[in-house]
C-alpha cells in the first residue's frame, strides 16, 4: 500500500504484513481427552501501514477488530507472529532484545485509562522522572527536577503538581500526566490507544488540543487508536479502517471521510450519532461483528454487507489502490458494483449470529 | 416554579426541588441540589452531563434504589399523582418493574447469569401480572421477537452468556418493558456497546417505548445520542439542572454558557476544525464547590454576581435556564 508520494522521504514507521495469532487452545491433555482441535484467533492479519514523519495515522474499528493489538505489536508489548515493524529503517521485530532499548526511548505509549496507568503510590514527579532516569537523560537531581517541572508546564499543569499523588487529580489531569511521562524521553513516535475515551467531552477537547499542540511543537508522529470517528477526523492525516483484524480501507483522512468507499466504512460513518443531524431516521443497520475465532469465509464483512454476492462469500478481497490515494479491500468496489450516490446503502442486513464466546466486552 | 408548558395533560412524573445528600465523615455532601422537572406521558427526556454531575443519581432516586449513605434530604417525587419518595421499600419494589422499568449500562451485570433469559422474563411478568406460566412464557417469546432476537422460541432457554453484547441489551430492554411500565429509566443504555450496535439499540428503545406508551428518562453523557433520541433535554452540572428545554432548541441555540461550551467542544465529522473549543478547567469536586454558580470559575461570561449567589431556574424561550445572564428577562 502506498499512501505517500514517491517524492516524499521514507516514512518514519512502516508496518508490513503484520500478523498476530493468539493460541486459545485448551491444554494438551484436555484436547486429547475431549478430542478438541487447536483453536487460534487471528487478531491481526497481514496489516500494511505507513506513517510519514510528523503525521498522525489513526486506526478505527469496533471492539475486537484488532486495533489495540496493533498498538501493542508496534511498541513491542506483543511479539508479532509474522511481518515487520520498521521504525526509521530498522525492523524492530528482528532486533535482539539488547538493542531494543535505544528504540524504546524513541517510541512511547499513552494508554486509555489514566486511572490504571499511573502508579498510585508514586508522586507525580517520580512517575514523570522514571523514563528520565532509566534512559539517563538527566544527570543530576536538580536537572531532573527542573526537567519534570518543564514537562508539567508543557502539558498545562504547574511544576508544584509534581509533589502530589495521582489520586489528587481529575481524569483529564491524569491523562496530562501520562502525556508528560510519554514525552519525557523525547520520543519521536507516540502510540496512543484510545487516549480520550475515558474522559468527559469538555475535558476530551482539552486533551486533544494539547496533543495537536505537542505534535506541532515537538514534531511528533502519532499512531492514534480510537473508535470515535469524530475524534479521528479531528486528529488524523491518514486513517485506516479495520474489521476483524484486516484493513478494509485506508488513505488520507479527508478522502476517507468525504468519500468512503468500503460498505463497512460507510456503515460506520452513518451510525455516528450526530448532534447536527437531529432526529433523523437512520439506515436500519443490523447484525454484529462476527466471532473472530470463526470468521466467515471470504470477505469477513459479507454477512452484514448489502452488496455481497457469491464471490464475496468465497474469496477474501485484497487491497486495491483507488483514486484519491486510498486503498480498499472490497470485491464490489473493484467490480464497480458499489453504488456511491448515497452515504450508506439503505437496509444493511445481516445474520444475527449467536456469538457464544465473545465474553464480556 | 413549574416546567409544564401551556397546561398539557397531568405530568406522569413530577420532580420538585429534589436534593440528594451523602453523609460523610467530613459532613454532608450535596450531590444533587434542588432539581425540578416534569415528564409527560410518552415523552423522552434526555439527561446529559459529565461524570459526577448527578444525572445517574437522579434516576436512582426516582427508582427508589438510592443506597446509604445517599439520601433524599429535600424535595418531592410524584409519579402518576402519587408521592413516591416517601414510600416504603416493599411498596417501591412493587412499583418498580410494574410501573417503572430500568435499563442500565452494562447488560451483562443487569442479567442474572444463573437463570435463562426465559426464566428471568417469566419471573418478571408473573411478579407483576396475573398470568399462568404458559401465558407468561408466550408473552416472553413475543417480547423477544419484538426486540429483534432471532429464533426466540429457541433462544428463550439460553443463558445470558450465550448472547452477544447487543443481543443482551435487547433482552434487558424486553425485561424492562415486559410488565408494560409507564416510565423507563435508561442509564447509559448504549455506552458499553460498539457504535454500529448503538444505533440499533437506540432505534429499538425508541420504537419499543413508543409502541408500549412508556415515557423515558435517558441518562447519558453523549449529546449525539440525546439529539437523535430525546424530545427534551436537561443539562446537568454539579448537581443542578442548568438548562432544560426542547432538544432542537438546546442543541441549536443553547443559552447557558456551559451548554454552549459543551456543544462546541464535541468534535464533529467533517468539521475540518484546526482546534476544538475547550472549556478550561474541570467540574469542581463536591468537597470544594465554589460559592454562587458552580460553573462560574470556568465560565467565559462570568461577572460579579455569579460568585455571590446561585442563579434560579427561570423560563427562557420555551425552556428554563439557570444563569445570571438571563435573570433580567421577563417570564
Amino acid at each position: 500500500m502506498t499512501m505517500t508520494d514517491a517524492s516524499q522521504p521514507e516514512p518514519l514507521v512502516s508496518v508490513r504484513g503484520l500478523s498476530k495469532t493468539f493460541d486459545l487452545s485448551a491444554p494438551f491433555l484436555n484436547r486429547l481427552i475431549e478430542r478438541k482441535g487447536m483453536q487460534h484467533l487471528r487478531a491481526v492479519d497481514g496489516l500494511d501501514i505507513e506513517i510519514p514523519r510528523g503525521k498522525t495515522f489513526s486506526l478505527v474499528g469496533e471492539s475486537g477488530c484488532g486495533k489495540s493489538t496493533v498498538a501493542k505489536l508496534v511498541v513491542g508489548l506483543h511479539v508479532a507472529t509474522a511481518g515487520e515493524v520498521r521504525f526509521d529503517g530498522t525492523d524492530l521485530t528482528a532486533l535482539p532484545a539488547a538493542e531494543r532499548g535505544t528504540f524504546r526511548k524513541r517510541i512511547q505509549m499513552i494508554f486509555q485509562d489514566p486511572y490504571a496507568s499511573l502508579n498510585p503510590r508514586w508522586r507525580v514527579r517520580d512517575i514523570i522522572a522514571e523514563p528520565l532516569r532509566s534512559f539517563g537523560i538527566t544527570n543530576s537531581r536538580a536537572e531532573e527536577r527542573e526537567e519534570v517541572g518543564r514537562l508539567l508546564e508543557m502539558v498545562g499543569l504547574s511544576a508544584q503538581d509534581g509533589e502530589k499523588f495521582p489520586h489528587q487529580f481529575s481524569g483529564g489531569q491524569r491523562q496530562r500526566i501520562s502525556i508528560a511521562r510519554a514525552i519525557s524521553s523525547r520520543p519521536e513516535f507516540l502510540v496512543c490507544d484510545e487516549p480520550t475515551s475515558a474522559l468527559d467531552v469538555s475535558v476530551q477537547s482539552q486533551v486533544l488540543n494539547l496533543m495537536r499542540d505537542l505534535q506541532d511543537e515537538l514534531g511528533l508522529t502519532y499512531l492514534f487508536i480510537s473508535h470515535d470517528l469524530a475524534v479521528v477526523d479531528f486528529m488524523s492525516d491518514y486513517v485506516g479502517v479495520m474489521y476483524l483484524g484486516r484493513l478494509v480501507e485506508a488513505g488520507p483522512a479527508e478522502r476517507i471521510f468525504s468519500a468512503p468507499e468500503h460498505p463497512y466504512t460507510r456503515l460506520l460513518m452513518d451510525t455516528v450519532p450526530d448532534i447536527a443531524m437531529g432526529r433523523r431516521d437512520r439506515a436500519p443497520v443490523t447484525g454484529e461483528v462476527p466471532n473472530p475465532i470463526n470468521p466467515p469465509p471470504g470477505c469477513s464483512f459479507n454477512p452484514r454487507c448489502p452488496l455481497a454476492n457469491a464471490r464475496c462469500r468465497e474469496s477474501a478481497p485484497e487491497l486495491i489502490a483507488r483514486a484519491g490515494g486510498t486503498v480498499v479491500a472490497c470485491h464490489a468496489v473493484a467490480e464497480g458494483r458499489a453504488d456511491l450516490t448515497g452515504t450508506a446503502p439503505a437496509g444493511i442486513v445481516g445474520r444475527d449470529e449467536p456469538t457464544a464466546c465473545r465474553g464480556a466486552a | 416554579m413549574t416546567f409544564s408548558t401551556s397546561s398539557p395533560p397531568a405530568p406522569l412524573l413530577s420532580v420538585r426541588d429534589l436534593s440528594i445528600c451523602f453523609d460523610t465523615r467530613h459532613g454532608p455532601l450535596r450531590a444533587v441540589d434542588g432539581i425540578t422537572f416534569d415528564l409527560a406521558p410518552g415523552e423522552i427526556l434526555g439527561m446529559v452531563g459529565e461524570s459526577g454531575a448527578g444525572k445517574s443519581l437522579t434516576g436512582t432516586a426516582i427508582t427508589g434504589l438510592l443506597e446509604r449513605p445517599g439520601r433524599i434530604d429535600r424535595g418531592e417525587i410524584h409519579f402518576e399523582g402519587q408521592r413516591i419518595d416517601t414510600l416504603g421499600a416493599e411498596e417501591m419494589r412493587r412499583l418498580r418493574g410494574r410501573k417503572i422499568g430500568a435499563i442500565f449500562q452494562d447488560p451483562l451485570t443487569s442479567l442474572n447469569p444463573l437463570m435463562t433469559v426465559g426464566q428471568q422474563l417469566v419471573q418478571t411478568i408473573r411478579t407483576h401480572m396475573p398470568l399462568s406460566r404458559e401465558a407468561a412464557r408466550k408473552r416472553a417469546i413475543s417480547f423477544l421477537e419484538e426486540v429483534g432476537i432471532p429464533a426466540p422460541e429457541a433462544r428463550i432457554d439460553q443463558y445470558p452468556h450465550q448472547f452477544s453484547g447487543g443481543m443482551r441489551q435487547r433482552v434487558v430492554i424486553a425485561l424492562a418493558l415486559c410488565a408494560e411500565p409507564s416510565l423507563v429509566i435508561a442509564d447509559e443504555p448504549t455506552t458499553a456497546l460498539d457504535v454500529s450496535i448503538q444505533a440499533q439499540i437506540l432505534d429499538l428503545l425508541k420504537r419499543m417505548c413508543r409502541d408500549h406508551g412508556a415515557a423515558v428518562i435517558l441518562v447519558t453523557h453523549d449529546m449525539g445520542v440525546i439529539a437523535e433520541t430525546a424530545d427534551r433535554v436537561a443539562v446537568m452540572y454539579s448537581g443542578r439542572v442548568v438548562e432544560i428545554g426542547p432538544v432542537e432548541k438546546v442543541v441549536r441555540d443553547p443559552h447557558h454558557p456551559y451548554t454552549t461550551g459543551l456543544m462546541q467542544s464535541i468534535p464533529r465529522v467533517g468539521s475540518g476544525a484546526e482546534r476544538l473549543t475547550q472549556i478550561d478547567g474541570a467540574m469542581p469536586r463536591l468537597t470544594a464547590l465554589p460559592d454562587g454558580c458552580a460553573f462560574h470559575p470556568r465560565c467565559p461570561r462570568a461577572f460579579a454576581e455569579c460568585s455571590r449567589s446561585k442563579p434560579a431556574s427561570l423560563p427562557v424561550e420555551g425552556g428554563h435556564v439557570a444563569c445570571h445572564l438571563y435573570q433580567g428577562e421577563p417570564a
